[in-house]
């Protein structure tokens, strides 16, 4: 069944590691090992099980071992798989687009603040549009913060406002200027068939049609959201998951200092 | 006898500042109604349907009557005398309305005895349907039977009500035993109910009388084929609270997240309309047998689940003395707690079995609904998944109600039909390998665990009194809840609030309260 994975076939692979070639690693360099799951809407028996085997193949896992099946009713079932990736990805020619700031704690938040731009800076967040989660924005700027970095309301520099969930794209434009703030945090959490995309595009359409864009730092958070995503949408940044207060507030202070 | 040890005095003094907070809240909810409450009894004196551009028709009739200012004196006064004027059925009264043929505050008023008379016979119909619904549950539950406690919750959210019953019937034969169809993002903030079955949602499926139809006819189906009777849950609560219980109790469901203060935290409803709207819903929802949610575990999403535990528990007791108030028996209370405490916090699980089992000795009787962690639910799937197994070790240990189950890969997506598999086989194994160990395992005497309870139970009660000498609404106004602020006359609805006038009617109050 499983023999995959205690196989003690000789190993006929280059075991020495090359940036322009490289694999999965599982326990021996460049073995490609991967593992995964998945659902196929057939019934759990040797055919499907066959299939499962077959696909994995078509994924490019050599000697595919199927080392689970379960019957998920209804005529559906599960695999769990493993195998040996034959891929190669060249690392040397990545380009990636991250977030060009370095990030600071709080207090050198304030601090930087203080100095540079010598005021209080107005930051509006909000959970957009129908998405009613308030988790990753209250993470964000809450006085309490996650997981002990505090939020951008207990930044002495930092005048926050957070505007919870559910809060329509023209409402949101209309208390920043209103506020007269400084940045806008877009915060999307739970999402399906890509609505937070329509939705992320639909603010800053209605900012460019207002002649407001260039007025706000705009960013936007959330599980699914990457820094590249977020340039191509019109954002001036994105932050995924793992980010906290401080990364967004050494992001602002240091757009909004740039110009001078 | 209590294995915490609880100070019973507490307990009681605890629930008798909560019963005079429902009881000084009870007072204003009397003397009002609101848009949603009389859309309910529009659509439970017979009105369904659309108009031609969508628009539901009991939204039409309520609309007609509160244009002439006439919402004090209530739906049932106005349809019943367009009834006994035209000789019509409500449906087509209302149809009538919906076509610019007929207005009903403008017809001539019928002796209000009369109006009475006809509108509680009309009522009656409805209410012996639900009455009959409850009964073929029962007869269900004593012939099919069901699962264990603590009952397998598991969600659906496909969009596609026509998905959701694949994903539905296979989540019943992987062992669940109640099928909650999340609704969609952002209906509970719509002021009506969509209409028919429906195939497009965002991160879950439109709640329509149909969708229900469609859905419990599914479960009875698979209730049959394995040997057990499949609960349906669904989401009472936003704008539309009172109207999603009719539904539901005109369908069969057995099941709804029903809390009198979620909607005024977390979706920023008018702390007024949802106190009206809950108590209606509750009265409908304890006629037909529905076991109500409370959403106490989203209380500490929001706020700290160590410092703000006391919360979740003052607002079980509210939540209690509302329900009670409503006419629902303990036994359909599933009030709601949660587990989440950051994984990081040492001896966090001894913290949460206190807690658990505290709202376990404190409400004896009612099927708690236990949540998983969410708020610290990572990408890291295999960590998710121990998560969530040390929360079912806490809900078999302490003898939950309902167990709604943690998915994997909860923060990332809807569940996959996998997700639910795995997370149902992660229960099963641990209710079954461990049944019994909470009638083997004692608490160390003044140890952590009795401590912990102990404390939050004290923290709860001082709470409640304060509650009580200052009233709901202003505590509501200071945040003291999951730390969100709300004000008496802000948030959504408030416009669809008002007293009511002496000649206002609503059957099925007295209907279903004196069962």
């Amino acid at each position: 069944m499983s023999s995959g994975l205690y196989s003690m076939n000789k190993r006929e692979f280059d075991v020495a590691f090359d940036t322009k070639r490289v694999k999965p690693y599982g326990d021996t360099m460049n073995d490609g090992k991967v593992q995964l799951s998945f659902t196929l809407p057939i019934a759990a028996d040797e055919l499907a099980k066959e299939a499962a085997k077959l696909y994995a193949m078509k994924m490019g896992l050599e000697e595919p071992s199927v080392v689970h099946m379960a019957d998920l009713g209804v005529g559906y079932s599960f695999f769990v798989i493993y195998g040996s990736c034959i891929h190669t990805i060249d690392i040397t020619d990545i380009k990636v687009t991250k977030v060009e700031s370095s990030v600071m704690s709080m207090t050198e938040v304030d601090e930087y603040i203080r100095k540079n731009i010598g005021r209080k800076l107005v930051v509006i967040g909000a959970s957009t549009g129908t998405d009613a989660h308030t988790v990753g924005i209250d993470a964000i700027m809450n006085m309490k913060g996650y997981a002990g970095h505090y939020g951008l309301e207990r930044y002495e520099m930092i005048e926050a406002h957070n505007l919870g969930s559910q809060v329509p794209n023209e409402e949101f434009i209309k208390k920043a200027v209103e506020l007269n703030a400084d940045a806008l945090l877009v915060s999307q959490t739970v999402t399906q068939k890509n609505i937070h995309v329509q939705n992320m595009t639909n603010l800053i359409e209605l900012l460019e049609a207002e002649g407001l864009r260039d007025r706000f730092i705009v960013a936007c958070g959330g599980p699914r959201i990457s820094h590249e995503l977020a340039k191509e949408l019109g954002y001036d940044a994105g932050f995924g998951a793992g980010t906290y207060a401080e990364d967004i507030a050494s992001f602002i202070c240091q757009v909004i200092k740039k110009p001078e | 006898m209590s294995s915490l040890k609880l100070d019973v005095r507490l307990i009681d003094s605890a629930r008798e500042s909560a019963r005079q907070i429902a009881e000084d809240t009870q007072k204003l909810i009397d003397i009002h109604t609101t848009v949603a409450v009389e859309r309910t009894i529009t659509r439970l004196l017979g009105v369904d349907g659309t108009d031609d551009v969508g628009t539901p028709l009991p939204n039409v009739v309520v609309e007609n009557i509160k244009k002439a200012g006439g919402l004090g004196i209530g739906a049932a006064y106005f349809l019943v005398n367009a009834v006994l004027n035209t000789g019509l059925t409500t449906q087509e009264v209302a149809e009538k309305v919906s076509a610019g043929e007929l207005d009903l505050t403008k017809l001539p008023a019928k002796p209000e005895e009369e109006i009475k008379d006809k509108a509680y016979e009309l009522a009656v119909k409805m209410v012996e349907r639900i009455r009959s619904n409850r009964e073929k549950r029962d007869e269900y539950l004593n012939t099919i039977g069901e699962g264990r406690k603590p009952y397998l919750y598991v969600i659906v959210a496909t969009g596609n009500i026509y998905e959701d019953v694949v994903q539905a019937q296979a989540a019943a034969k992987q062992g669940a035993d109640v099928i909650a169809v999340i609704r969609t993002t952002g209906q509970s903030l719509l002021d009506y109910v969509p209409y028919g079955a429906t195939t497009e949602g965002f991160g879950g499926t439109y709640a329509t009388q149909e969708n229900f139809r469609i859905m419990r006819k599914a479960l009875d189906e698979t209730s049959r084929e394995v040997g057990r009777y499949i609960r349906l849950c669904n989401y009472c609560s936003g704008l539309c609270m009172p109207e999603i219980a009719a539904m539901g109790a005109m369908e069969r469901l057995d099941v709804m997240l029903n809390d009198a203060l979620y909607g005024i935290l977390f979706r920023d409803i008018n702390m007024q309309r949802t106190l009206v709207d809950q108590n209606f819903s509750r009265i409908i929802n304890g006629f037909a047998g529905v076991i109500i949610n409370t959403g106490e575990d989203n209380y500490l999403t929001t706020a700290d689940a160590v410092e703000e535990a006391h919360t979740v528990l003052a607002s079980q007791f509210i939540n209690e003395q509302f329900a009670l108030k409503a006419g629902i028996p303990e036994e359909q209370m599933g009030l709601g707690h949660a587990f989440e405490m950051d994984p990081g916090i040492e001896n966090g699980f001894l913290m949460e079995l206190a807690q658990a089992q505290m709202a376990r000795e404190i409400f004896p009787k009612a099927p708690l609904k236990y949540m998983p962690p969410t708020k610290y639910m990572t990408g890291n799937i295999f960590k998710g998944h121990l998560q969530d197994a040390l929360f079912n070790i806490i809900s078999i240990w302490t003898n939950q109600g309902i167990q709604l189950l943690g998915m994997m890969t909860e923060a990332l997506h809807t569940p996959f039909m996998a997700d639910r598999a795995l997370s149902i086989e992660n229960a099963r194994y641990i209710f079954n390998n461990m049944r019994s160990i909470g009638e083997e395992v004692e608490f160390k005497e003044g140890g952590m665990i009795q401590t912990r309870a102990a404390e939050v139970l004290e923290k709860a009660a001082a709470l409640l009194e304060e509650i009580a000498e200052e009233g709901l609404f202003a505590t509501l106004e200071q945040g003291k809840f999951a730390g969100v602020k709300r004000s008496r006359t802000g948030g959504k609805g408030l416009d669809g609030v008002t007293e009511k006038d002496a000649k206002y009617i609503n059957p099925f109050i007295e209907l279903m309260l004196n069962r």
